[in-house]
């Protein structure tokens, strides 16, 4: 996994302090055209790796990269999926049943209702598998070495504790993409210990790591403390703590932080993108 | 640990399990849902005890306390059974769809001393939180006016009905989204007694409204306005904001971000003369666990706190949400449009 990923929250109007800031976003990256222009900024700076939500708007993205192969020979996008919007909006409309029978593809509730409702444990599995593939249909043919899923269903499991449906995606990924899954959490001590409970060890985890504390459930301690004792290999996101931190003081600390292997960050200007990099850089720097 | 049963295995339940399965103070005792499907899944990877009948629920596992999320219509009549029953309840919002019933469970749970608290978690959002204090404190003056105001993007295309499409069963915009800056307002400005007219669109809902916009009063004689639409793709989700105007100052606040004007500066430390801004990561407190925002997690939390005696019951009780109830019927009464 590359140091440095390029996060993709600035260009779908996701901006966790100012609706206003959302808007000025939504309406600067209208095309899809800039947003690749964007990614190309940060390529070009070494940074080859870019981190998405499955956003409708990625399938346009994915097919101009698949039409230039050349150019992104060395690029690579970590999908997170799934863009839980559309599905929080669907439920709210058609709720639980009525979303499955609109996004998990065939008729495959329809089957399960007429085979009566002794549904087997392994039938519920196929929803997810089914609804992981549709979801990756947009990355043919682009790398995507690890494939996340999304911290409202991370959590979701995690709350519920179904651990057996964490694993079952964990195992599926491997089985059937054959490249590593993460899992992107706002309770990283939590999870990372109900992971370690089935037996997956040293997984890929993103999560808040900053030094305001920002959404580090339970506290920055207990993130810290697992940090330096724990096997993870953990992805600092929000690291400037949804702006509370200047960009140095935020970037030292999250460099200096022990099994931290990625810091993904999120930018629209190529100053804004260059700094972070080069403060990274700088930051690793010293440590060594 | 705090015995809890939930009654309503959808979104806003199952939203609702998750974050009580983290809490430490909390044992899940019990699931009813009518979705044989749902059910099977919760005892199959959670293990917990499910029901399609939540009278024998209670009977099997004697729950201390117990959320309900069902469709609104339901609410009063398994409201009244459950507080005859002596156990705690949170409810999912709108609490009633008519107002007698909720101002008389308000009362039973009064008289009974059971601690019951209402979802609209608004109130436990720290901007929102902030604009209530500012305005309490008579920091911006003398209140002349409000503005409250919700869009998002739910109803984007003529679809099939669900109970959210049925005006008899709490759907619609003016009881799912509206409801929730109404009961903000109630609680920042003052309880809004007066409707001088509404209107109620819709869009692409055939039985439904899709927007809701009205001219509102409080019982001191502020004036203000509600506008709410749900058919608004220029939203990414829900987002909700309130505008005050007073003597002094004026605040518009998201959930997200408080700005603050100041006529003057005679203003509350951390404040200046003129603009000020303050974001929501700035004002919030840490959680212990974290599923869709800070406010979910601090609502369920502070109910069991006051289950176990250590805040009081004074937040989104049975009697608030009444109020917020009487509002509603208030905007339907007063329809101007056919």
């Amino acid at each position: 996994m590359e140091r440095i990923l390029f996060g993709d929250n600035q260009f779908f109007a996701v901006n966790h302090i100012s609706d206003e800031k959302s808007r000025a976003q939504s309406i600067k990256f209208k095309e899809d055209k800039t947003i690749l222009d964007t990614i190309d900024i940060a390529r070009d700076l070494g940074t080859e790796t870019f981190m998405c939500t499955t956003h409708d708007r990625i399938i346009n993205i994915c097919e101009m990269v698949r039409q230039n192969p050349e150019k992104y020979k060395n690029f690579s996008i970590l999908p997170c999926m799934p863009y839980a919007h559309k599905y929080a909006n669907a439920v709210t409309e058609l709720g639980i049943v009525g979303t499955i029978q609109q996004y998990v593809p065939g008729n495959f509730l329809g089957t399960m209702f007429k085979g009566g409702l002794a549904v087997m444990s392994k039938d519920y599995l196929s929803i997810m598998e089914l609804m992981v593939d549709a979801e990756m249909k947009m990355f043919k043919k682009i790398n995507t070495p690890v494939i996340f899923l999304q911290n409202v269903v991370t959590d979701l499991l995690l709350g519920l504790g179904m651990k057996d449906i964490l694993k079952a995606y964990h195992d599926y990924v491997i089985k059937k993409y054959n490249v590593e899954p993460g899992f992107i959490t706002m309770n990283m001590p939590k999870l990372l210990a109900v992971l370690e409970s089935v037996g997956i060890q040293n997984p890929i985890i993103c999560s808040s790591i900053n030094k305001a504390g920002f959404r580090m459930s339970g506290g920055m301690e207990i993130y810290e403390k697992t940090l330096r004792e724990k096997q993870v290999r953990a992805i600092a996101m929000q690291v400037l703590g949804g702006g509370a931190i200047p960009a140095k003081e935020a970037l030292e600390y999250v460099c200096n932080l022990p099994n931290v292997s990625s810091i993904l960050f999120g930018a629209s200007s190529k100053q804004n993108i260059a700094q972070t990099i080069s403060l990274i850089h700088e930051f690793d720097e010293k440590k060594k | 640990m705090i015995k809890v049963a939930l009654i309503g295995a959808g979104k806003m339940g199952i939203s609702h399990l998750s974050i009580l399965g983290a809490h430490p103070d909390v044992e899940i005792v019990g699931v009813a849902d009518t979705s044989k499907m749902v059910n099977d899944v919760l005892e199959k990877y959670s293990g917990f005890k499910t029901f399609t009948d939540y009278k024998k629920m209670l009977d099997a596992v004697k729950p201390d306390a117990v959320f309900v999320a069902i469709p609104t219509k339901f609410h009063a009549d398994f409201v009244a059974e459950l507080l005859n029953r002596n156990i705690h309840l949170f409810v999912e919002k709108p609490f009633c769809l008519k107002v007698e019933q909720s101002e008389k469970l308000s009362a039973i749970a009064k008289e009974k001393k059971l601690i019951n608290q209402v979802g609209y978690h608004n109130k436990f959002i720290s901007t929102f939180e902030e604009v209530k204090r500012l305005v309490s404190g008579g920091h911006i003056g003398n209140i002349q006016h409000f503005l409250g105001e919700a869009y998002g993007p739910v109803v984007l295309k003529k679809k099939q009905d669900t109970w959210r499409s049925d005006p008899e069963e709490g759907g619609g915009c003016l009881m799912d989204y509206a409801s929730h800056v109404i009961d903000l307002l109630n609680h920042i400005v003052a309880p809004i007694n007066t409707v001088h007219g509404s209107l109620l669109k819709p869009i692409y809902s055939n039985k439904v409204e899709d927007a809701v916009y009205a001219l509102l009063e409080t019982e001191n004689k502020i004036s203000g306005v509600l506008s709410v639409n749900w058919s608004e793709e220029t939203y990414r989700k829900m987002s909700t904001s309130i505008t005050v105007i007073g003597s002094e100052g004026k605040i518009i606040s998201d959930a997200s971000e408080l700005r603050v004007y100041f006529k003057s500066a005679n203003c509350p430390t951390g404040y200046s003369k003129g603009w000020n801004v303050k974001y929501v990561t700035d004002l919030t407190e840490q959680v212990d666990f974290y599923l869709r925002g800070e406010e979910y997690s601090a609502q369920i939390d502070y109910f069991i706190k006051a289950i176990k005696g250590e805040v009081p019951n004074n937040k989104n009780t049975f009697e608030s949400a009444a109020k917020t109830d009487k509002v509603i019927s208030l905007i339907k009464n007063n329809k101007n449009n056919a």
